[in-house]
């Protein structure tokens, strides 16, 4: 065998392998979205049915059931809020970690990533608490400040890398030419990293959306988000399975489209600004 | 009035201290060409110039106004820097623009001042392009305009030709000549380039290591080094240094210059060939560098020291054939041995 030939099945192995992994990840979801348009019956079938009729009942019961398009706005004010909050604290906080660093930059970087290891039930009965005290409790307000400070940390870091890509040189001359910090900010650094702050804003955006332990722990009927919507589901009256799947998918959809249409941005807000 | 002053300029990273204690006056409108080694300090001098590293001790003053403590855009300089450092998402003409806003100047004003500067460097037609879209050396032109507009006291450039190609370098470098003759401003230069300084100064500033190794024009540098440092980096090709030992020993008492604690610099276009016996050295022809005008003659004694000769016409003898030179008494220079220092 030839060396372009072995080449060549090495490459036709690694795709294969690359597809079983993609199709196990998708399956879930692909099941779930089936799931969705089988009766109830249909869906606790054994074996399980890949061949039947669809029916839109989930979806019609869900609609009845539930108010959904105020849950959907609540996810939509709550992902889209906090991250508008977090962006208005991680930019200017990046900016002065990447052009006005300290000898304790890199500390204070490391330690508020520390702060995402910690488990968040470790911190659910003190801002429960500080919660209920503010009155917030089952509001959006809450969420939003809630989201943008957990995710405050992944996102400062993404920016900071970002905002390192600027040569410092650009900066200089800003200050030769009389700009305020604000100004230097708004004027140079956030057209100059506009890519990165767009992908890092969808990114925060997905993760905000997906946020489930805070969702289902703060809220209720008020500020429920979709994801919360979902847990409500799945409650101790019995498991209907085909409707979890359908509010399921209606949680899903308009993020993974939205992730859909923007994956380019996405994938670079996820390499951290390593690759340009 | 002093254009700008350096009185005792100190600068220091934590223990590091790599500007040492500098005094310069340089007047108003004059050339000053800071060169020196790469780490000699020369660009950290220019940053604190400008404003961008702050100053450890001593003080600066910019038209007889201390600056120490004022910012960047108040000192009444602009710089240009190796980069160009231009606005990427910015026109040419924002470009040149920006710091006039930033000043809050009449839109009139501004763009007066931005298409006279663009009228000057030959950029009016460029003017709505962003900078993606120019060249290097148009690139270069929009960051000296961007420092015009501002009409600032002093001019300061960073190494701005270093990235161009030589072609480019040599016109740039006649523009920034020019552009120096028609504002008379004050302009300080940054260079490791000696060609560079050599053209473009009225003063050239040598550093070495932080300190200020000579003051003085181009020719002062090149007919009268302070030191060994200074003579062999002004000039090119490098000034030939010789023991007392490697000058024949037939060679006049003074021409061979004294004892063993002395070194003779003689530059390779001082030497002049001679019949044998008649010189003050001779060697072997190692390597001739074929230069069209002149021919440089890459020599080695006897004792395997080299040194080089700029010859008007390449030598007609093989590789290995002997050469015997001579200088002019007031062209060969006397240093002494361990201070390096120049001794008349």
């Amino acid at each position: 065998m030839t060396d372009k030939q072995k080449a060549r099945i090495r490459h036709n192995i690694a795709v294969t392998a690359a597809w079983i992994v993609a199709l196990v990840m998708f399956f879930p979801i692909f099941w779930m979205v089936l799931t969705s348009f089988k009766t109830e019956q249909q869906a606790i079938a054994i074996p399980p049915l890949l061949v039947f009729e669809p029916t839109f009942e989930n979806y019609a019961t869900i609609n009845a059931q539930t108010n959904i398009s105020k849950f959907a706005m609540n996810s939509i004010v709550t992902s889209i809020g906090g991250t508008l909050l977090a962006m208005l604290i991680a930019i200017p906080a990046a900016y002065a970690m990447a052009f006005r660093p300290t000898r304790w930059t890199k500390d204070v970087l490391l330690w508020m990533l520390s702060t995402k290891m910690m488990p968040a039930v470790g911190v659910l009965m003190p801002i429960y608490l500080l919660c209920q005290w503010l009155g917030i409790l089952d509001t959006r307000i809450s969420l939003i400040v809630i989201f943008s400070l957990m995710n405050l940390p992944i996102i400062m870091m993404i920016l900071f890398n970002y905002f390192r890509d600027i040569p410092v040189e650009i900066l200089e001359a800003s200050r030769m030419d009389g700009t305020t910090t604000f100004n230097e900010i708004t004027q140079i650094v956030m057209p100059l990293a506009w890519g990165g702050i767009a992908s890092t804003a969808l990114l925060s955006i997905v993760l905000m959306w997906n946020e489930a332990f805070w969702s289902i722990n703060l809220t209720s009927n008020n500020a429920g988000t979709l994801v919360a919507l979902v847990a409500g589901y799945s409650n101790p009256q019995g498991l209907f399975w085909a409707k979890v799947s359908a509010v399921s998918t209606l949680a899903c959809a308009p993020i993974v489209l939205l992730g859909w249409l923007t994956q380019k941005q996405l994938v670079q807000g996820l390499t951290f600004g390593a690759v340009k | 009035m002093a254009g700008l002053t350096l009185e005792n300029v100190t600068k220091r990273y934590g223990e590091l201290q790599v500007i040492h204690g500098v005094d310069l006056i340089i007047e108003q409108g004059e050339f000053c060409v800071f060169v020196g080694p790469s780490g000699c300090g020369k660009s950290t001098l220019l940053r604190m110039i400008a404003g961008l590293e702050d100053i450890s001790g001593g003080s600066i003053a910019i038209g007889g106004r201390i600056v120490n403590e004022v910012a960047p855009a108040k000192r009444g300089v602009a710089m240009v820097f190796q980069t160009y450092a231009l606005y990427p998402h910015m026109t040419v003409y924002n470009n040149m623009a920006f710091g006039l806003r930033q000043a809050k100047m009449p839109k009139t004003e501004i763009d007066t001042r931005v298409r006279a500067a663009a009228e000057v460097l030959h950029i009016t037609d460029y003017l709505e392009r962003t900078p993606r879209a120019l060249s290097g050396g148009q690139r270069q032109r929009v960051a000296i305009g961007r420092a015009i507009v501002r009409e600032p006291e002093v001019f300061l450039f960073d190494e701005p030709l270093s990235n161009l190609d030589a072609a480019l370098r040599v016109q740039t470098r006649l523009e920034i000549a020019r552009l120096h003759e028609r504002l008379g401003a004050t302009m300080v230069y940054v260079t490791h380039d000696q060609v560079e300084a050599m053209t473009l100064a009225d003063k050239i500033v040598v550093l070495r290591d932080g300190r200020i190794e000579q003051v003085g024009s181009p020719m002062e540098l090149y007919e009268r080094p302070r030191n060994t440092f200074v003579a062999q980096f002004i000039g090119s090709p490098k000034m030939n240094f010789f023991g007392a030992g490697q000058l024949d020993p037939s060679a006049p008492e003074d021409l061979r210059g004294g004892g063993p604690d002395r070194i003779i610099g003689i530059r390779a276009e001082h030497l002049r060939e001679v019949a044998e016996g008649e010189g003050i050295l001779s060697a072997r022809l190692e390597l001739v560098e074929q230069l069209g005008e002149y021919a440089l003659a890459h020599m080695i004694g006897d004792d395997g020291h080299e040194f080089i000769a700029k010859l008007e016409q390449p030598p007609r003898i093989p590789k290995g054939a002997r050469m015997t030179f001579t200088a002019r008494p007031d062209l060969i220079h006397r240093f002494d041995r361990a201070s390096g220092l120049r001794i008349d």
